[in-house]
């Protein structure tokens, strides 16, 4: 076997009480294998941010998580309007939320910051009119518990 | 002390082997096995929920027998503001402090007035902004599940002893003082209103050893004091706790104490585990803290309760509203706000983890999640475990067998008669296979 665990889930558009079903499932999955849980928490609060932007932005998406003894790498596609810049989006602050969804208290530009700041690496990967691939990694500098 | 001493334990012989008990634990911590239910010690947290829902009374709370008390020269009482609730005709405080003495305790000492101690500690811990609340830790079955299933949470759980403790020291120290007694001839008793706080007694959280020297379940107090507090024909003035401490008793109640109005109050066991979710995740963000009991209707609710929780708690009330703010009679001492804090870390407890090698813990979980696809994923229960997918992880763990699962049987049981017939068809089993005779 080669140590890694693959898990995918799909991320249902327009269902704000569903997103985080995904990061919920993969904290369970990291609480078994004895993950340190801070780096679970980091996984966990970046995953729940690419779910709703997800969901706000393109109407769902899919999530891949693999998990090494070494990192866990996330990677989420969606088939949404993409992003034009995606230096902009990246600043604190910056969003192209709806009033709609502004109003629903999301949409306040943090996501993408948020997901740079709790992952090691991050890449965004997008096609306006085609769709966002954002693909994060967290290392696992002390893979196991106390 | 034992390191895994558990109040909740199961009564064998009226143990039925039903499903109902399983279904209902928080932290998956009971198997059927051979026809009996099993307490996975590791896991349990004894919040008793499954004491609650056995229609065959088989899960028991262990606590001490009154006549322990008499073990002990000198005896103190004490008496959790949820006793307040529990008499429909005199909720006088001072009735029942008195008719307790009656019983054979030299003193009675409120939990209620440890209460309102820990209540001003708590509040110079409070943050002024917190991205994530601080999390009571008065409940011993909700710090319990802290320890086993939210680890990341442990830093903000409140670092201070439970009023139960903060009380025993209290009540210990002042018989000292007035009696000149050695602390070994001095027993303390609890009145408990539930099983985690007698688990917290013998395997304390917070300090090395409890002072503490036993726990009588409240229902068993009570079946005692109703006669004896009819027998009083004069009260002693023991009542000194105010407002905020008998509060306590109820959920709410220590929330509502520390002057702050970005708090929760949240109760049941199930709730508690939402709750505790959603600050893990971050998505708590806007409150400071939080106050969760594992009983509906906080301890007042607890399992060896005699009253209704929900009448209690309207009781509650209105012994609140006979009491005054009375300001607590110890001084905010140096020497209080050192023993209110706890002498030892809470530790986690990783009793959910597969393995402590990551790389076998991945192993495993691939193996769990392979036969999890085999299995019904019905939920039935009929193999002794939860749930399909935990059963997968006691195969997984070596617990049990596929064919604990009865559909599993089924099919082996099926494809096994189909083989013999098959082998029937090849001839076996009609004699002309034996070896020649010579």
């Amino acid at each position: 076997m080669d140590n890694k665990i693959i898990l995918s889930y799909e991320i249902d558009g327009g269902n704000f009480s569903g997103a985080g079903e995904a990061s919920s499932s993969v904290k369970k999955v990291l609480k078994q294998l004895g993950v340190d849980s801070d780096i679970i928490r980091r996984v966990v609060i970046s995953m729940y941010e690419a779910e709703i932007n997800a969901v706000i932005h393109a109407g769902g998406g899919r999530a891949e998580v693999e998990i090494s003894p070494d990192k866990i790498y996330v990677k989420f596609t969606d088939d949404g309007p993409g992003i034009a810049d995606v230096q902009q989006a990246m600043r604190e602050g910056f969003s192209t939320a709806s009033q709609k969804i502004r109003e629903m208290g999301f949409g306040a530009g943090m996501g993408l910051p948020n997901i740079k700041s709790y992952t090691d690496e991050i890449r965004i990967t997008s096609d306006v009119g085609k769709g966002t691939v954002v693909e994060m990694v967290v290392y696992l500098q002390e893979p196991v518990q106390k | 002390m034992k390191p895994y001493f558990h109040s909740v334990t199961l009564d064998r012989e009226k143990c039925k082997g039903c499903t109902n008990c399983i279904k209902r634990c928080p932290t998956e911590a009971i198997r059927v096995r051979d026809g009996k239910a099993k307490i996975i010690k590791e896991r349990c947290i004894d919040c008793g929920e499954c004491i609650r829902v056995c229609p065959y009374h088989a899960k028991k709370a262990t606590t001490d027998d009154f006549d322990r008390i008499f073990d002990f020269k000198y005896r103190i009482a004490l008496v959790a503001p949820a006793m307040y609730a529990q008499f429909k005709d005199k909720p006088d405080v001072n009735a029942i402090l008195t008719g307790v003495k009656a019983l054979g305790f030299d003193d009675v000492f409120e939990v209620a007035r440890a209460a309102e101690l820990v209540t001003a500690a708590t509040k110079e811990l409070m943050p002024a902004d917190a991205s994530r609340p601080l999390i009571s830790s008065a409940c011993p079955a909700v710090m319990r599940l802290i320890r086993v299933r939210f680890p990341d949470l442990i830093p903000n759980v409140v670092p201070l002893l439970a009023p139960i403790e903060l009380g025993a020291w209290l009540a210990k120290e002042r018989a000292i003082i007035a009696t000149g007694l050695n602390p070994a001839e001095i027993g303390v008793f609890f009145i408990t209103p539930c099983a985690a706080k007698v688990t917290s007694a013998y395997v304390p959280i917070g300090v090395e050893s409890s002072l503490v020297d036993g726990c009588i379940a409240m229902k068993d107090m009570y079946l005692r004091l109703l006669p004896a507090m009819k027998r009083l024909t004069r009260y002693e003035n023991l009542a000194t706790a105010g407002l905020e401490g008998i509060a306590w008793a109820k959920n709410g109640g220590e929330g509502s104490a520390l002057n702050s109005e970005r708090y929760i109050a949240v109760d049941g066991i199930w709730n508690v585990i939402k709750v505790l979710e959603e600050v893990e995740n971050g998505k708590i963000d806007d409150i400071v803290f939080v106050e969760a009991s594992a009983c509906v209707g906080g301890c007042v609710g607890g399992p060896l309760t005699v009253e209704n929780a929900f009448v209690a708690k309207t009781r509650i009330q209105s012994v609140l509203e006979n009491t005054s703010l009375a300001p607590s009679p110890y001084l905010w001492s140096d020497e209080i706000k050192n023993a209110v804090k706890w002498r030892k870390p809470v530790e986690f407890a990783p009793v959910m983890t597969l393995d402590g090698d990551m790389v076998k813990a991945m192993r495993k979980l691939e193996h769990l999640e392979a036969i999890y696809e085999q299995l019904p994923r019905l939920d039935c229960g009929s193999c002794g475990a939860p749930s399909c997918h935990a059963l997968a992880e006691d195969i997984v763990r070596g617990f049990a067998r596929e064919t604990d699962c009865v559909f599993k049987l089924r099919e082996r049981v099926k494809h096994l008669a189909m083989e013999m017939v098959e082998l029937e068809g090849q001839g076996f089993g009609q004699g002309n296979k034996t070896p020649k005779q010579s």
